[in-house]
């Protein structure tokens, strides 16, 4: 249990540092011509959790846009997932949110 | 044949294979594990040589083979020194876990009863998957079909190409073997999804 105390703001962050902290990375699938769409639909159901409808409008992304941002956190989070992909052998990169 | 299916009532993923295609299986899977041990994982030498030697984490330079430039790309596209921090402490630990799989599906069809040498005909190899054996083997069809477009320059949307070459043409029979393992690959989805 945990109860609500008096929130302490670090008087030297920005806006824009807070923001960043929140949420700065995003991870991005390209399109390739080898990865079966249902594939990536699977995958993407089943690391991320995503519902089918989700993760078909992703994979739709990757296909018809040659990529998509999938997952979006902090730095760690998103090397968690770019490696996730890799393994599931498809094209991820990572980069700061825009 | 007809591909993977999930048995109703032990909810397994299975497939029946012929002594031919279950070789086959096994020979691609083979040559994944072949390729993933073969270019070592040797870390940056342009360093002092101590440091180098005492460096036993993964490389940081884009392989040089296109098959595993594929198999490991780079994760950032526009930093490369992230990019090789993120190659040191994670393409060892795919190479191993791609190469597990590939032998795992070695091993399942060797229990099934495909013999070291394939020499009797008429030979049929049921394959019987838990779920997640099943997801193993998914995953290492995309290697396998990730180094078969490799090697081959297969592109978006060039199928014709590939059936318009004669049937003797080498490429146009790898190219069949990758679609093999394509719509064998879209059965195993389709199978564990069902």
């Amino acid at each position: 249990m945990t109860a609500a105390s008096p929130v302490e703001v670090d008087p030297t962050l920005t806006p824009d540092d807070i923001t960043f902290l929140a949420k700065p990375w995003v991870t991005i699938v390209w399109n390739d011509p080898v990865n079966l769409m249902s594939y990536v639909t699977y995958v993407f159901q089943k690391y991320f959790g995503y519902d089918k409808a989700k993760a078909e409008k992703l994979m739709l992304e990757v296909h018809h846009d040659g990529k998509s941002v999938v997952s979006t956190g902090t730095r760690e989070e998103m090397e968690r997932d770019v490696q996730a992909m890799h393994e599931y052998g498809l094209w991820a990169t990572m980069e700061r949110a825009s | 044949m007809s591909g993977f299916a999930r048995h109703r009532r032990s909810r397994r993923i299975i497939a029946t294979f012929t002594g031919f295609e279950a070789d086959l299986i096994r020979s691609l899977a083979s040559q994944i594990v072949e390729l993933l041990r073969n270019e070592r994982a040797v870390p940056d030498d342009s360093r002092d040589p101590f440091e180098a030697m005492m460096d036993f984490s993964g490389p940081t330079t884009e392989p040089e083979d296109p098959v595993l430039q594929r198999l490991f790309p780079s994760a950032y596209t526009d930093d490369e020194e992230a990019s090789a921090e993120f190659r040191r402490y994670t393409e060892g630990t795919l190479r191993d876990g791609k190469a597990a799989a590939a032998v795992s599906i070695i091993d399942s069809l060797e229990e099934a009863g495909l013999p070291p040498e394939l020499t009797e005909d008429g030979l049929m190899i049921d394959v019987e998957l838990e779920e997640a054996e099943a997801e193993t083997w998914m995953r290492s069809f995309t290697d396998i079909r990730l180094a078969l477009a490799s090697r081959l320059g297969v592109e978006e949307g060039d199928e014709a190409y590939w059936h318009s070459l004669p049937d003797d043409d080498p490429r146009a029979q790898a190219h069949d073997i990758y679609e093999w393992i394509g719509w064998l690959q879209e059965s195993l989805v389709e199978a564990l999804t069902a």
